[in-house]
C-alpha cells in the first residue's frame, strides 16, 4: 500500500518539512498492520524501529514480574512511540500490543538517525515531541505518587470521555484502567461506585456517562 | 441487537468460569469454547471479564459526557 503523503505531513516529526523534503522520506517508511492482542514491540528486545499510528490504537505497557501491567501511554493516529532507543541506542524500553485493528507506519532506526542529520528541523520536532512525552510521563508519576485511585479514574474519566463531536475516543475496560492508574482492577469498581454514589457519572450498560464534567474535574484535581 | 462482551474464542480454555458468575445466564460453552447468548438480558456486570484466567473476555465501556 501506498505511504499516504498527507499523513506524514500530519506527523509532529516531520512539520514543518517541504513537499519536495517529504518526498524521498516517504521512501524510507514501511507499512505494516496488527490485529487486536498482537504485540507490536515487546520490553527488552533489541530496537529495531520507531512507529506511527495511522488508525487504531496502540498501548504501551511495562509489566511487573508477577504479570501486573502498568500502562504508560495510549497511542491514537498521528502519535508515535517507541522513539528512545533511535537516540540511546538500547532495547525497547516498553511493549506495545494492538487495542484493535491497527495501520502503522515505521521507520528502521538507522533510517531516522540518517533523517535526523540531514534535516535539522526534524531533530527540533523530536526534541518537541520527546519533551511532550516526558511532561505526560513526570504527570504519570504524580498521579501515581500522589494521587489515590479515584482521583487517577476521575482524570483517566476525563481524558477519554468522548463528546461526539470530535475523533472517537478509545473504549476501555476496567482492566485497562486498572493497568492505567496503577492499580488493581477490583479498586477501579470501587472507584467507579464511590463516583456513581456521589452522582458524578451514571453506568450506564456499556457506558460510563459522565453527569457532571466540573465535579469530576475536582475529583481529578484539574486546574483551569 | 444490544452491545455484548467482546469474546476471544482462541484464548478460551473451556473452563466455564465466566458461566459460573454469568447472572444473566448469557453465556454457554460451545465445542469447549465460551459463546455468548442473546437473552437480551446482559447487565454489564463484567464479572465475566474479571474471572477469565485467560484473558479470554472484555467488556469495554464508551466512555461519554452527557449531552445537556
Amino acid at each position: 500500500m501506498a505511504i499516504q503523503a498527507e499523513f506524514i505531513k500530519s506527523i509532529p516529526y516531520f512539520s514543518g518539512l517541504s513537499p519536495a523534503e517529504l518526498d524521498p522520506l516517504r521512501g524510507l517508511i514501511f507499512e505494516t498492520t496488527a490485529d487486536r492482542g498482537e504485540f507490536i514491540v515487546l520490553e527488552s528486545e533489541p530496537a529495531e524501529a520507531l512507529y506511527f499510528v495511522v488508525s487504531g490504537v496502540v498501548k504501551v505497557f511495562k509489566t511487573s514480574a508477577d504479570g501486573r501491567e502498568q500502562i504508560l501511554q495510549i497511542v491514537r493516529p498521528g502519535e508515535s512511540f517507541n522513539d528512545a532507543p533511535i537516540f540511546d541506542g538500547g532495547a525497547n524500553p516498553a511493549s506495545a500490543q494492538a487495542m484493535g485493528p491497527v495501520v502503522l507506519y515505521g521507520i528502521k532506526n538507522s533510517d531516522m538517525s540518517s533523517i535526523l542529520r540531514s534535516h535539522p528541523r526534524v531533530a527540533l520536532n523530536v526534541i518537541n515531541v520527546l519533551s511532550q512525552k516526558m511532561r505526560h510521563l513526570v504527570s504519570l508519576v504524580e498521579d501515581l505518587s500522589f494521587r489515590h485511585v479515584t482521583a487517577r479514574l476521575a482524570k483517566i474519566l476525563l481524558e477519554y470521555a468522548g463528546d461526539g463531536v470530535g475523533p472517537s475516543k478509545p473504549r476501555l475496560t476496567q482492566q485497562e484502567m486498572a493497568a492505567m492508574a496503577g492499580t488493581a482492577r477490583e479498586m477501579i469498581g470501587r472507584s467507579l461506585k464511590e463516583l456513581e454514589d456521589e452522582g458524578i457519572i451514571r453506568l450506564d450498560h456499556h457506558r460510563i456517562v459522565v453527569t457532571d464534567k466540573e465535579a469530576l474535574k475536582k475529583w481529578a484535581g484539574v486546574v483551569e | 441487537m444490544s452491545e455484548i462482551p467482546v469474546i476471544d474464542q482462541e484464548k478460551c480454555n473451556g473452563c466455564g468460569l465466566c458461566i459460573n458468575v454469568c447472572s444473566c445466564k448469557s453465556l454457554m460453552l460451545s465445542g469447549n469454547v465460551i459463546t455468548f447468548v442473546e437473552t437480551g438480558n446482559c447487565g454489564w456486570c463484567t464479572w465475566c471479564e474479571a474471572v477469565c484466567p485467560m484473558g479470554a473476555i472484555r467488556c469495554p465501556f464508551d466512555i461519554v459526557l452527557e449531552e445537556r
